[in-house]
C-alpha cells in the first residue's frame, strides 16, 4: 500500500451525519405509519426524502468544496475508492439474496411443491394435480393467470442498451484521461441518455405488463421475484442515472483532472456494476 | 522507551456538546460513543432478561401476560445482538485500530460518524415498539415467516430499524476494512498486524458480505406483509423455509461477528500478562480467517429439524464440526502462549482467562449441538440457550469486559480500581455460571426455549438460574462503578500501563491525547506487539 508522506486529512466535524440521521428517522418513521395505513405519514416521508437531499447535497458539496482547494493527497483518495469498492461488494450481496431466492424457488422449491423428494405425501395431499413448472405462481395461483415478458423483445433491447451506455462511459473516461473535456461531456450525456432510455422502457415494459398481461408483484413467486429483481435493479438504474447526470454537469464544469477523478471512478463502477446486475437477469430471469 | 510520540501535541478539541459529540469526526470520541451506547444498551436488554428471569423464577404464570414475554425474549435478543454487542466492538474497534496501527484517524472519518449517529434513531425506533397496539415484535429475532408477519402494527418499525442498523454496521465495516488496509504505518506489515486489527478485518468483510443478506430478508418479509409477494407462502410458490435459509445464512456469520474481535481482544491480553509474545501468530490469523470462510456454509445446523434431505442434514453436521479445528486451534495456541509465561493475574487477564475456560465450554455444546441426531432432541430448548449464553456472554462480553479494564487505563489516564475489578470477576464468573449452566440439564430433560411456563419438575434449576441471573444483573452495576471512578480519577497511568506490553497504542501517552500519529511514526520490533519475527 502506498504511503505519501505528507499529513492525512482527517476532516474537521459536519452536522451532515446527523442531518442524514434526521432525515432517515423521518423517512422510516414516516413511511412505517403510511403503511400501517395513516395517510398523513407520507408528508412526513417526503420530508424525511426532502432531507435526506438536502444531506446529500451538503455533504458532496462540502467534499467537493474541500478536494477543490487540493486538500485531499493520494491517501485519501485511496480510502474513498476502497469505500466506493466494499460499498458495491454489499450492494452485490444484497442483488445475491434474491437471486439465490430466484434460484431456491426454482430448483428445489418447484419440484417439492409438485411432490418431488420425501414430502411426496404432502405434495398429493395437499396440492394434488399442482403442475409445477415455470413460470409458476403457487398451486393456489395466486393472483391469477398471467403472461410472462419474452426475453427477445423489449429486454433484449434493453441489455444492448446497457451495454452500449457501458461503452460510452468508457470513452468518457479516455476523453477525461486525455484531457478532452467536450468529448467527456458529451460522452457521459450519452451515457445519461441511455440510462433515460433504458428506464423508459423498463416503465413501460412495467405497464404492459400490470395492465395487459396480468402480470404484477402479486403473480405468486414469479411475480415476486420478477419485480423484486428487476424492480431493485431498475432503482439501482435510476440512482445510477442521477449520479451520472452529476458528473456529467461537474464535468461542464471542469471538476475533474486527469489524475483527481475518483467521483467520477465511483460512477463509473457503480454504473458497471448495475451493468453486470442486469445481464443476471436477463439470463436467469428472463431467457431461462 | 520514550513515552510519548507527541509530547508537543496540544489537544484541539472542538468546543461546546454539538461539535465535540455529535459533529465529530474524532476516531477516539466516536469510539467513546460506541462504547457509552453499547453499554446503555446492555442494561436495556439485561433489564429485559431480568423480567424473562422473573417470570422464570417458579412455574406457573405470575408476573407477565404470555405475549409479553414474548416481546421481552424478541426484543432483548435484537438488542444485545445489535445494540450491546456489535457496537461495543465497533467501539473497540474506533478507539484502537488507529492507535495500533499508526493512523491519525479512521479513513472516513465523517462516515464514521454517521455510522455511530444512525444507531440511537434506530434503537429509538426499535424500543418504541414495546409502547405500539399489540406490543413489540414477539415471534423471536430470528423473525421466521409466518409467524412474524402476524406482528401487529410494531413489525414495520421493527423491520426498518433493522434496516437502519444494517446500514450504519455496514459503514462501520467499510471504514474498517479502508482504515487497515489503506492507513497503516510504514513499516507496519500485515503480518507484524496486532491480532485485534485481524480480527477486525475479517469482521468487517464478513459483515459487509452478511448485512445485505439479512436486509434483502427483511425487505421480503416487508413486501409478503405489504406488497402481495409471496417469497414465504407455499401457496403462491414460496417457501417459509427459504426464509430461515436466508436468515441463518447472514445469522451465523453474525455470531462470528460476535466472537472474531473478542478472539482479537483475548489474545492481545494473555501475551502481555503472560509476558510472552503470543503463540502461533501466524497461525492464529489464518485460523481466523479460515473459521470467516467456514462461518458461510454451516448455516443450516440451525434447521437440523426443519424437514432437509438427509444429505443436507449430513453435510451441514460435517462443515459445522470443522470449525472446531481453527476454534481449537486458537485455544491451544492461547493455553501455549501462557506455558512457562511469567504471570500475573490482573482484572483483564482473569476476564479473558475466564473467557478461554467458558467460551470452550459453550463451544463443546456447539459441538453437541452440530450432532444432527442429537440435536433434533437438543433444538429449540434451554439447551440451545445455555450453548449460546457461553459464547455470547462468558465470550464475547467476558471479552469486552477485559478489553474494557486492559485499555481503560490508556483511555482514561488512570488506573481503576483493582481489588474491585477482581470483585467484579469472581462475582461475575460464579453468577453467571450459576445462571446459565443449569440451563443446559433444562434443556437436556426437555424444557422448551420462548415459552413463559414450564412443568414443575424443572422447578429447581430454573430457580437457581434465575438468582444467578439477579445477582449477575446486580454485579454489572459494580463495572459501571469501577469505570465511572476510573473515568473521574485514580492513580496515574504510566503510557505504558502494563509491564508485559507491547505494541504501538503503549507508546502514546496515557490518556491517549485528542490527535495521535498525525505524522507516521517510525516501526521499530521493539513497538509491535505480533508478528512472525517475534
Ligand atoms: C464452536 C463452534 C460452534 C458450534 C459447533 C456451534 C453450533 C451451534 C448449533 C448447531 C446451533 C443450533 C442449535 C439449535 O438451534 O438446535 C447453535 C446455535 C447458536 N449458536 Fe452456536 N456454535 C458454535 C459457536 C458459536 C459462537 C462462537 C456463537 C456466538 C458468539 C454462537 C452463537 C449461537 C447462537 C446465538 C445460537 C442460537 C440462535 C438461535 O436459535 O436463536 N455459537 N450453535
Ligand atoms: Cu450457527
Amino acid at each position: 500500500m502506498s504511503h505519501s508522506k505528507d499529513a492525512y486529512y482527517v476532516p474537521h466535524g459536519t452536522k451532515w451525519p446527523i442531518v442524514g440521521s434526521i432525515g432517515m428517522l423521518l423517512l422510516m418513521v414516516g413511511a412505517s405509519n403510511w403503511l400501517n395505513g395513516n395517510g398523513n405519514a407520507k408528508y412526513m416521508f417526503y420530508a424525511g426524502l426532502l432531507t435526506l437531499i438536502f444531506m446529500m447535497f451538503g455533504w458532496f458539496g462540502l467534499v467537493i468544496r474541500e478536494s477543490q482547494q487540493g486538500m485531499y493527497n493520494d491517501q485519501v483518495g485511496v480510502s474513498f475508492r476502497m469505500g466506493m469498492v466494499w460499498f458495491i461488494f454489499s450492494e452485490v450481496m444484497f442483488f445475491a439474496v434474491f437471486f439465490g431466492t430466484l434460484f431456491y424457488t426454482r430448483m428445489l422449491v418447484m419440484p417439492w411443491l409438485g411432490g418431488e423428494g420425501a414430502g411426496a405425501a404432502t405434495g398429493e395431499y395437499l396440492w394434488s394435480g399442482f403442475d409445477a413448472v415455470w413460470p409458476n405462481n403457487g398451486p393456489a395461483n395466486i393472483g391469477g393467470d398471467f403472461d410472462i415478458i419474452p426475453a427477445f423483445d423489449v429486454p433484449l433491447l434493453n441489455t444492448l442498451i446497457l451495454l452500449t451506455s457501458g461503452f460510452t462511459i468508457t470513452m468518457a473516461h479516455w476523453a477525461l484521461k486525455k484531457a478532452n473535456q467536450k468529448g467527456l461531456v458529451i460522452w457521459m450525456a450519452l451515457t445519461v441518455l441511455l440510462g433515460c432510455l433504458f428506464l423508459y422502457f423498463q416503465a413501460e415494459e412495467y405497464i404492459h405488463a400490470y395492465t395487459e398481461l396480468g402480470l404484477t408483484m402479486g403473480s405468486g413467486i414469479y411475480g415476486s421475484t420478477f419485480f423484486m429483481l428487476t424492480g431493485f435493479h431498475g432503482f439501482h438504474v435510476t440512482l445510477g442515472t442521477i449520479m451520472l447526470f452529476v458528473i456529467m454537469i461537474r464535468s461542464a464544469k471542469g471538476h475533474f483532472s486527469e489524475e483527481n477523478h475518483f467521483a467520477f471512478e465511483g460512477v463509473a463502477w457503480y454504473w458497471h456494476f448495475v451493468d453486470v446486475v442486469w445481464l443476471g437477469l436477463f439470463v436467469f430471469v428472463y431467457v431461462l | 522507551m520514550p513515552t510519548t510520540t507527541h509530547e508537543d501535541h496540544h489537544d484541539h478539541k472542538p468546543q461546546g456538546f454539538l461539535n465535540r459529540w455529535v459533529f465529530s469526526t474524532n476516531h477516539k470520541d466516536i469510539g467513546t460513543l460506541y462504547l457509552v451506547f453499547a453499554l446503555l444498551m446492555f442494561f436495556i436488554g439485561g433489564s429485559m432478561a431480568m423480567i424473562i428471569r422473573a417470570e422464570l423464577f417458579m412455574p406457573g404464570m405470575q408476573l407477565v401476560q404470555p405475549e409479553f414475554f414474548n416481546q421481552m425474549t424478541t426484543v432483548h435478543a435484537l438488542v444485545m445482538v445489535f445494540g450491546a454487542v456489535m457496537p461495543a466492538f465497533v467501539g473497540f474497534a474506533n478507539w484502537m485500530i488507529p492507535l495500533m496501527i499508526g493512523a491519525p484517524d479512521m479513513a472516513l472519518p465523517r462516515m464514521n460518524n454517521w455510522s455511530f449517529w444512525i444507531l440511537p434513531f434506530a434503537f429509538s425506533m426499535l424500543v418504541s415498539t414495546l409502547f405500539m397496539d399489540g406490543g413489540a415484535p414477539a415471534g423471536g429475532w430470528t423473525l421466521y415467516p409466518p409467524l412474524v408477519l402476524q406482528t401487529g402494527s410494531s413489525f414495520i418499525f421493527a423491520m426498518f430499524a433493522i434496516h437502519m442498523l444494517g446500514i450504519s454496521s455496514i459503514m462501520g465495516a467499510i471504514n474498517v476494512i479502508a482504515t487497515i488496509l489503506n492507513m497503516r504505518a510504514p513499516g507496519m506489515t500485515l503480518l507484524r498486524m496486532p491480532l485485534f486489527v485481524w480480527t477486525w478485518l475479517i469482521t468487517a468483510f464478513l459483515l459487509i458480505a452478511v448485512m445485505p443478506v439479512l436486509a434483502g430478508a427483511v425487505t421480503m418479509l416487508i413486501t409478503d406483509r405489504f406488497f402481495l409477494t409471496s417469497f414465504f407462502n407455499a401457496a403462491g410458490g414460496g417457501d417459509p423455509v427459504l426464509f430461515q435459509h436466508i436468515f441463518w445464512f447472514f445469522g451465523h456469520p453474525e455470531v462470528y461477528i460476535m466472537i472474531l474481535p473478542a478472539f482479537g481482544i483475548i489474545s492481545e491480553i494473555i501475551p502481555t500478562f503472560a509476558r510472552k509474545p503470543l503463540f502461533g501468530y501466524t497461525s492464529m490469523v489464518y485460523a481466523s480467517a479460515s473459521i470467516a470462510f467456514l462461518s458461510f456454509i454451516v448455516w443450516a445446523h440451525h434447521m437440523f429439524t426443519v424437514g432437509m434431505p438427509l444429505g443436507g442434514e449430513i453435510y451441514f453436521m460435517l462443515a459445522t464440526m470443522m470449525i472446531s479445528i481453527p476454534t481449537g486451534v486458537k485455544v491451544f495456541n492461547w493455553i501455549s502462549t501462557m506455558w512457562r509465561g511469567s504471570m500475573t493475574f490482573e482484572t483483564p487477564m482473569l476476564f479473558a482467562l475466564g473467557f478461554v475456560v467458558l467460551f470452550t465450554i459453550g463451544g463443546f455444546s456447539g459441538l453437541m449441538l452440530a450432532i444432527v441426531p442429537a440435536d433434533f432432541q437438543y433444538h429449540d430448548t434451554y439447551f440451545v440457550v445455555a450453548h449460546f449464553h457461553y459464547v455470547l456472554v462468558t465470550g464475547s462480553v467476558f471479552a469486552l469486559m477485559a478489553g474494557t479494564y486492559y485499555w481503560l487505563p490508556k483511555w482514561t489516564g488512570h488506573m481503576y480500581n483493582e481489588r474491585l475489578g477482581k470483585w467484579h470477576f469472581w462475582l461475575s464468573v460464579v453468577f453467571v455460571n450459576l445462571l446459565f449452566f443449569p440451563q443446559h440439564y433444562l434443556g437436556l430433560a426437555g424444557m422448551p426455549r420462548r415459552i413463559p411456563d414450564y412443568s414443575p419438575q424443572f422447578a429447581d434449576f430454573n430457580m437457581l438460574s434465575s438468582i444467578g441471573g439477579f445477582a449477575f444483573g446486580l454485579t454489572q452495576f459494580m463495572f459501571v462503578y469501577i469505570v465511572w471512578k476510573c473515568v473521574r480519577g485514580g492513580e496515574t497511568a504510566t503510557s505504558r500501563v502494563w509491564e508485559g506490553a507491547r505494541g504501538l497504542e503503549w507508546t502514546v501517552a496515557s490518556p491517549a491525547p485528542f490527535h495521535t500519529f498525525e505524522t507516521p511514526p517510525d516501526i521499530d520490533d521493539s513497538m509491535v506487539a505480533h508478528g512472525d519475527h517475534l
